[in-house]
C-alpha cells in the first residue's frame, strides 16, 4: 500500500513538474510581442533546468526568445555539425574527430555551469555518510569488492557496523554525461579501471544492473538493500538521498556541495594555459575543498557565424549567461564558474566572429 | 419558416441528381485506394530508411551484431545477440502467462459469466491497454519488483527448491527477466483476450446448440464445438499479443536491468533490442555506434516480421484442416 502511495506521489511530481515547465514556457513566450524564435539550440539535458531558467529570465529582460530541444549531447553535437541549430550542448567535450566533421568551421567549447556525480547507497543501519577513496569506488564498481564489510570498505570507515550483505551495483543503461563523468574520474585516479573498462557516455560494466535516467538508478538504490549508485548531485540534493563522501587529491573526505564543485573548477583554473579550448576535465582537481568527481558542461558555437544577426544575439546571451546567469545556478543546485574564469571564458567569447562567410 | 419545406424539397432533389451520378464513386473510390496504398508505402518507407541506416554497420561488422555478445560502446564492438536472447525470451515469458489468463477470462465472458457482469469485467481488462507504458514501468519499480524479490523469488528458488537448476538460480535483486516477462503479459493480456472474447462470441448459436442436442456437457460444449471453430481467431488474438510483447520498450526497460549478458537464469538481469536502442540512440555520435544501433532495430525489424508470417502460416493451417 506503501508503495503505490509512493508510485502515485511520484506520478503527481511528475505531473505538476510539468505543468510548472509549461507555465514558466507562456510566460517567456508572453514577455515577447512577436512570437518568433530567435535562436534555436539541442543538447544536453543534464543542464536543461538551469538553461530552460536562463531562457525564460533572457526572454522576459532582453526579448530575445531561444528555443532549446533537450534531446542528449548526442544529438546536440549532431544538429551542430549538421548545422540544423545554432547553437549545441554537450556535458562532454567533443573529440578531436567529432570537430573535424562539424560542417560549419571550428567550434568553441563555452563551459557555463559545473556538475557532480554522487555516489549513492542504501545500506541498512548506516547512517553517517560513508567514506569511500577512488579505489573501493573502483572496487565496487568493477566488481572486486563484493560484500560491504569489505576491509577494503571497513578500513576506511572505523566505528560503522557494515553488514555482510552482498553490494547490488546500479549503474545507468542509458548513454550519459553523468556515467562519462563517473568512468573519467574512476579512468584519472584508478590506471587498472584504466585498462579494463575506461571512460565512455555508456561502458562496458563488468558487474551490475543498468537503470534509465538519474530517476531510475536512484529509485533502484532506494528500493533495494545493499544496492550503490551514482546520480547528478543536483537530484540527489533535491531528493535527500545519502551521499558517500569521496576522498580527494588532497586527502581529505568530501561530501558534494555546489561550493565544493566551483573549488574543483577553481583548483584547476590556476594551471590553465592561456590559449586553453575549456575541453578540461576537472576530475580529480586539487584543493583541499575540492569535490573530485565533477565536470563543466558546455554550450558549442562556431567561431564563424554565417548569419551577423544571429551571431551578435548568441554572443550577447552567452555574456549575459556568464555574468548574470551564474548568479542564478546555485539555486538549482548547478555549480557557478569561479569569477575569474567566467571572465576569461568571455574572453574567448569575445573571439566568436561575425563576419559572416570565410 | 415557409421556405422550410421547399428546402427540404430542394435537398432530396440535389441528392438525387448526386446518386445518380457516378463521381462520388469515384472520388470514394480514389480515396479509399490512397489510404490502403499508403499504409504499405509508409511500411516499406520505414524499413527502407532503417536497412540504409544499418547498412554501414552490417558492411563493417557482418552477422556479428545479432551473434557476438560482446557490446562494448568504448571499444567499438557491437554484439547484440543478449538483446535478441532477452527480446524472445521475454516475450515468451509473457505468453505462456498472458495466453491462458486472456483465453480463460474470454471464455468466463462469452460463456458463463451473468450479462451484468459481462460488460464492467470486459471494460476492465480491455482497460489495460489503455495505460500507458510508463505507467506500467512505474508500478513495476514500486510494486512488481519488491513482490517478486521478497515473495515470488525466494518461493520458487527455496520453497519449491528451483535454485539447483539453472532457471532459478543467482541472487534475486528483483530487475529480472522474470519481471520484464510478467510485465509483458499484463500488457499483452487485454489484446488476447479482447480478440478471443469476441470471436468466441462469433461461435454461431447452432453451433452450441448441436453439441449440447448430442449431450454434450456445457465443458465439452465448450471444448468440442465453440473453441476449435474460434481457434484461428484466437491464435490471431495471441499474435497481436506478442508483437505488442516483442515492440515494449518503456516498460520493460525499467524492470528488466538493462544487462547485455544472456543467462539461463530468470533471476537474472537481461536486455531486449528494443530497450538497448532506447538507451543508448540518444547520447550515440559515433557513426558506427549510430549504425550498430540501427542494425539492431532491423534486426527486431525481421524478427516482428517472420513473428507475423508464423501466425499468418498458423491462422492458415488451422482454417484449412477445418474446412477439410
Amino acid at each position: 500500500m506503501r508503495a503505490l502511495k509512493v508510485a502515485a506521489l511520484m506520478l503527481l511530481t511528475v505531473a505538476c513538474a510539468r505543468e510548472n515547465a509549461s507555465n514558466s514556457n507562456t510566460a517567456s513566450s508572453t514577455a515577447r510581442t512577436s512570437g518568433s524564435v530567435d535562436l534555436t539550440g539541442a543538447g544536453a539535458t543534464f543542464p536543461y533546468p538551469i538553461y530552460s531558467k536562463w531562457f525564460s529570465d533572457y526572454a522576459a529582460q532582453k526579448g530575445v526568445k531561444i528555443n532549446y530541444q533537450s534531446i542528449g549531447s548526442g544529438g546536440g553535437i549532431r544538429q551542430l555539425s549538421e548545422e540544423t541549430v545554432d547553437f549545441g550542448a554537450s556535458d562532454s567535450p567533443m573529440s578531436d574527430d567529432e570537430m573535424s566533421k562539424a560542417k560549419g568551421g571550428p567550434v568553441l567549447h563555452i563551459p557555463t555551469v559545473l556538475g557532480a556525480d554522487v555516489v549513492t547507497y542504501n545500506v541498512p543501519g548506516v547512517t553517517a555518510p560513508l567514506k569511500l577513496t577512488p579505489e573501493a569506488i573502483a572496487g565496487i564498481f568493477s566488481g572486486s569488492i563484493k560484500k560491504w564489510n569489505d576491509t577494503r570498505i571497513a578500513s576506511l570507515n572505523s566505528g560503522v557496523t557494515l553488514p555482510s550483505s552482498d553490494i547490488l551495483v546500479v549503474h545507468r543503461s542509458d548513454g550519459s554525461g553523468t556515467t562519462y563523468i563517473f568512468t573519467d574520474y574512476l579512468s584519472t585516479t584508478v590506471p587498472s579501471w584504466k585498462a579494463s573498462i575506461g571512460k565512455g557516455k555508456e561502458v562496458k560494466w563488468p558487474v551490475g544492473i543498468g537503470a534509465k535516467g538519474n530517476e531510475g538508478v536512484a529509485g533502484q538504490v532506494k528500493q533495494t538493500p545493499g544496492a550503490i549508485g551514482y546520480v547528478e548531485l543536483a537530484y540527489a540534493k533535491q531528493n535527500n538521498l545519502p551521499i558517500a563522501a569521496v576522498r580527494n587529491q588532497a586527502g581529505q573526505f568530501v561530501v558534494a556541495s555546489v561550493a565544493g564543485v566551483t573549488a574543483a573548477a577553481a583548483g584547476v583554473a590556476k594551471s590553465l594555459p592561456e590559449n586553453t579550448d575549456y575541453r578540461l576535465s576537472i576530475v580529480n582537481a586539487p584543493g583541499a575543498d575540492s569535490y573530485p568527481i565533477s565536470s563543466f558542461t558546455w554550450l558549442l558555437v562556431y567561431k564563424q557565424q554565417k548569419d551577423a544577426a544571429k551571431g551578435q544575439k548568441l554572443v550577447d546571451f552567452l555574456n549575459w549567461a556568464l555574468t548574470e546567469g551564474e548568479q542564478s545556478a546555485a539555486s538549482l543546485d548547478y555549480a557557478p564558474l569561479p569569477t575569474d574564469m567566467a571572465a576569461k571564458v568571455k574572453a574567448r567569447v569575445a573571439t566568436v566572429s561575425l563576419s559572416g562567410a570565410k | 419558416m415557409t421556405s422550410l419545406s421547399a428546402q427540404w424539397l430542394d435537398r432530396d432533389r440535389r441528392r438525387l441528381i448526386l446518386e445518380q451520378s457516378a463521381i462520388p464513386d469515384t472520388v470514394y473510390g480514389i480515396l479509399t485506394a490512397a489510404c490502403a496504398l499508403f499504409i504499405p508505402a509508409l511500411v516499406i518507407a520505414i524499413a527502407v530508411a532503417i536497412f540504409a541506416a544499418a547498412w554501414p554497420a552490417f558492411a563493417k561488422l557482418g552477422l556479428s551484431i545479432v551473434t557476438s555478445s560482446d557490446w562494448d560502446v568504448a571499444g567499438g564492438h557491437f554484439g547484440a545477440a543478449p538483446a535478441v536472447f532477452g527480446t524472445l525470451v521475454s516475450s515468451a515469458i509473457a505468453l505462456v502467462i498472458a495466453t491462458p489468463l486472456a483465453i480463460g477470462v474470454a471464455i468466463f465472458l462469452s460463456e458463463f459469466s451473468p450479462a451484468w457482469l459481462r460488460q464492467p469485467v470486459g471494460f476492465l481488462v480491455d482497460l489495460l491497454a489503455a495505460i500507458p507504458s510508463v505507467v506500467y514501468g512505474l508500478w513495476g519499480i514500486f510494486v512488481l519488483i519488491p513482490l517478486l524479490r521478497e515473495h515470488v523469488m525466494p518461493f520458487f528458488r527455496d520453497t519449491l527448491h528451483l535454485g539447483s537448476t539453472p532457471f532459478f538460480s543467482g541472487a534475486a535483486y528483483g530487475p529480472s527477466m522474470l519481471a520484464a516477462g510478467v510485465i509483458l503479459a499484463i500488457m499483452a493480456l487485454p489484446y488476447i483476450s479482447a480478440v478471443s472474447r469476441e470471436v468466441l462470441m462469433a461461435v454461431p448459436r447452432s453451433q452450441r446448440e448441436a453439441a449440447l442436442a448430442l449431450g454434450a456437457t456445457r465443458w465439452e460444449m465448450i471444448r468440442d464445438a465453440v473453441v476449435p471453430y474460434a481457434r484461428s481467431g484466437i491464435i490471431g488474438g495471441i499474435m497481436l499479443g506478442l508483437g505488442r510483447a516483442l515492440g515494449e520498450t518503456m516498460a520493460v526497460t525499467m524492470v528488466i536491468g538493462n544487462r547485455p549478458e544472456i543467462s539461463a537464469s530468470l533471476l537474472a538481469p537481461g536486455y531486449t533490442m528494443a530497450s538497448l536502442i532506447a538507451n543508448e540512440f540518444s547520447e550515440a555520435t559515433n557513426d558506427l555506434h549510430l549504425s550498430a544501433l540501427m542494425a539492431v532495430g532491423a534486426a527486431l525489424f525481421v524478427i516482428t516480421l517472420i513473428v507475423n508470417g508464423i501466425a499468418r502460416w498458423l491462422v492458415w493451417s488451422v482454417s484449412r484442416a477445418r474446412a477439410k
